[in-house]
């Protein structure tokens, strides 16, 4: 999408890297030329904020389906695509395809497949991939069991400059669960698996990290044993970096009773604690990235029996949201919120946005952080409806999304 | 006030009509009061009588179909609920997974359809996913009977086991018929056992205190929230114990090894007459079956005369099973007190 007429938005609260500022901003040629105390030219589209918040568009870190509605609605302007798509992105030319798959109006980052077939066996040609598009390389749903092969490809990819994007569930522990073990499993007699299950895929991730020299991203770090793993491995210097959902500091366990399927996630939900640990955890910097995992999942995966469905939540919509919550709750303050959602994934991605700069790329929101609504599985943008907040009163909508200095019209 | 004659004779008070028992399904004793739990049970008692006598016959569910759907083989658990059916004269009808639908890839909640419309009365389901049975009873018009969903409940067995236990102590002179004061342990595979799940929820309910053994693979995570205690060590949980209940190893739910063997399962965890000698003089032993004799239980304490109770839960499970299909298909049938008819009764 070109933009033909300078774009100048004024009179908003301007969400800096440093915290905020009342001006506004003025985009030209697809890119952020002033901030701050502008005035718009003749020929300017002039876009009056009324007061609201000016913010970088949300760059999403890991999402399943490229789902360009929910996204936009979420005031999503990119997003870095898992490679467990069908076939999965173990390919240079399936990276390229979806690499173009959303613009102009959205830009999609893809995560190539560490290893083929996401078998977590033999790599894959990631050096290609990078040549096709890729901004870094994921294992996938799954962790790579191998030690050895894990520190191929952490070497490998450090060589390559690109982010390893890990899940991390120790998979020997974990096997078939589907919930944490804990009161809640127990009751429900689901098959589970201990939370520390986690904090010993973090521990040998990190290790293998370090002797690689790779920039290691655990996707999700949802357990305080995993945390305060993360944090030490920061504390001495690691380039590892951390992500979480917000259904991990939203909700614990018990958002699987009576066998919600919308609550069947992966990881699985954790203990009251553990949530608790995760909003400290984002509080004091240990947890880099907030990212809404998007997954939308029909009834065919979601409306069976607990365990055999499909985990995964469609979570673009509510990601803005549900961050705002802990700006509410006096977890992090605003400009932190959207380092958490625009600024720090788009340093992992190697891409100029994520931040009201100059240079930067024009991907911008206009945010009402206090518009109230209320999430309805049954009208939501997204393909599916499976959000384990269904029901729930939330706070903070975009009211408008620009794409490269471009005003997305839904 | 309704009341149903007690086994002593005494009269215990209900609420008028479906306030004693205000449930349209039977998922789990999870979702019960304690006195519900003894209103099924007080309920069962009159089945118990029937079934002895030579004609064993009611036309109290004359005219009603109940679906057996089964997605998960039985062989006792089925039969019971079939001669429960036919003994109150409904129509039974039996669905076996292995001869369904299910197996060319009919989605759950398509079969749970198919049978509403069938129209069937009630529907018994044994399913082996945690949580199937509720979702197919959130599905049909009729009420539901979880026959054991995967791990998590398996209701008319717990009320079964609690019917057969008081009965057990009736004849031993108990006064009460709750089971307050007594000590019951549970030993075996606890962790992919339905049936002690739903066991520590009725026998807690009713005021008994519970022991759990299971070697430490076995045993499910923060079990001790359910209200039972944990024991690794068999000898000690059985110490003074008034009960003893023996679960079977589910070998077909194992993914991976959880014991050595079953020889060296047996040499630690399994009952025999030496080892019943810990529990308290005239223990009760029972197990819901089947069992695998010289594996969790000797056949000399499974054939034990006076202390085995396992083949009275086999008799109480039909009585149990009348009862509960007695009490939830009266709204159907237009019992007075039992439809809808405002009574502030709202279907959980």
């Amino acid at each position: 999408m070109k933009q033909v007429a300078p774009l100048t938005i004024i009179n908003g609260s301007l969400v800096l890297p440093g915290g905020t500022a009342w001006g506004g901003l003025r985009c030209v040629d697809g890119h952020i030329e002033s901030v701050g105390e502008v005035s718009a030219r003749d020929g300017d589209t002039v876009i009056d904020a009324k007061g609201k918040l000016i913010t970088p568009g949300i760059v999403d870190f890991g999402v399943f389906a490229v789902d360009k509605p929910a996204f936009h609605f979420g005031g999503i302007t990119r997003a870095a695509v898992m490679p467990d798509q069908n076939p999965p992105l173990d390919y240079p030319s399936r990276v390229r395809l979806v690499a173009y798959s959303g613009k102009p109006d959205l830009w999609v980052h893809p995560l190539a497949a560490a290893t083929k077939g996401l078998d977590g066996k033999e790599l894959a040609e990631i050096g290609l991939m990078k040549q096709a598009g890729a901004r870094g390389v994921a294992t996938g749903r799954g962790w790579i069991a191998d030690s050895g092969a894990m520190l191929r490809l952490l070497q490998y990819a450090a060589m390559l400059d690109l982010v390893v994007v890990s899940h991390a569930e120790d998979s020997g522990l974990a096997g078939a669960s589907a919930a944490t073990a804990g009161d809640m499993a127990t009751r429900l007699g689901l098959p589970s698996a201990p939370a520390e299950a986690e904090a010993l895929a973090v521990a040998r991730d990190i290790t293998l990290a370090e002797m690689a020299g790779a920039h290691l991203h655990i996707r999700q770090v949802t357990t305080k044993p995993a945390l305060d793993l993360v944090r030490a491995a920061k504390a001495r210097g690691v380039t590892v970096t951390a992500g979480v959902t917000p259904a991990h500091f939203m909700l614990s366990d018990l958002a699987t009773a009576e066998f919600r399927t919308f609550a069947r996630l992966s990881p699985p939900l954790r203990s009251e604690a553990d949530r608790q640990a995760v909003i400290e955890a984002i509080g004091d910097g240990t947890i880099d990235v907030v990212a809404s995992g998007h997954d939308p999942r029909g009834p065919e995966d979601k409306r069976l029996p607990f365990a055999d469905a499909e985990p995964g939540m469609a979570g673009a919509e509510t990601l803005l949201a549900m961050t705002l919550t802990l700006v509410r709750d006096g977890a992090i303050d605003i400009a932190r919120a959207f380092d958490l959602l625009a600024a720090a994934p788009a340093r992992l991605l190697g891409v100029s946005c994520g931040r009201l700069e100059t240079g930067q790329e024009a991907d911008i929101c206009i945010i009402d952080p206090e518009k109230p609504w209320i999430v309805d599985s049954a009208h939501m943008a997204a393909t599916a409806g499976n959000t384990p907040f269904d029901h729930q009163p939330t706070q903070g909508r975009a009211l408008s999304v620009f794409k490269g200095g471009v005003e997305l019209t839904s | 006030m309704t009341s149903t004659t007690s086994p002593q004779g005494s009269k215990r008070e209900y609420p008028a009509g479906s306030l004693a028992f205000p449930h349209r399904d039977l998922l789990g004793i999870g979702q019960l009061e304690r006195h519900e739990i003894l209103f099924l049970l007080d309920e069962a008692e009159q089945w118990v009588d029937l079934n002895r006598q030579t004609t064993k016959h009611s036309d109290a569910l004359a005219g009603l179909t109940i679906i057996n759907a089964f997605f998960e083989n039985s062989t006792r658990t089925l039969l019971s609920f079939e001669i429960a059916g036919k003994r109150l004269g409904a129509d039974v009808v039996n669905m076996h997974a292995a001869q369904s639908s299910v197996k060319k890839g009919e989605t759950l909640i398509d079969t749970a359809i198919t049978l509403n419309a069938m129209r069937a009365d009630a529907i018994v389901i044994r399913h082996g996913s945690s949580g199937a049975v509720d979702l197919i009873a959130s599905k049909v018009d009729c009420p539901v009977l979880n026959a054991g969903d995967g791990q998590h409940e398996h209701p008319t067995q717990a009320l079964l086991d609690a019917l057969a236990l008081r009965h057990a102590l009736r004849e031993r002179g108990h006064k009460a018929d709750d089971f307050t004061g007594l000590t019951v342990t549970i030993c075996g595979d606890i962790l992919h056992s339905r049936v002690a799940r739903s066991n520590i929820l009725c026998l807690t309910a009713l005021g008994a205190s519970v022991r759990i053994c299971a070697p430490p693979a076995l045993m499910p995570a923060e079990i001790e929230a359910m209200g039972a205690k944990p024991f690794h060590d068999f000898d000690a949980a059985l110490e003074g114990t008034d009960v003893v209940m023996m679960l079977r190893l589910q070998t077909e739910r194992m993914e991976g090894q959880f014991i050595p063997s079953a020889r060296e399962y047996h040499h630690l965890f399994g009952l025999s007459k030496d080892r019943l000698q810990r529990a308290a003089p005239d223990a009760l032993v029972m197990h819901p079956g089947p069992m695998n004799r010289g594996v969790e239980i000797d056949s000399e304490v499974a054939d034990m005369i006076g202390r085995s109770i396992i083949t009275r839960q086999v008799e109480m499970g039909v009585a149990i099973r009348m009862a509960a299909l007695d009490v939830l298909t009266r709204r159907t049938r237009g019992i007075d007190g039992w439809t809808n008819d405002g009574s502030g009764v709202t279907w959980a």
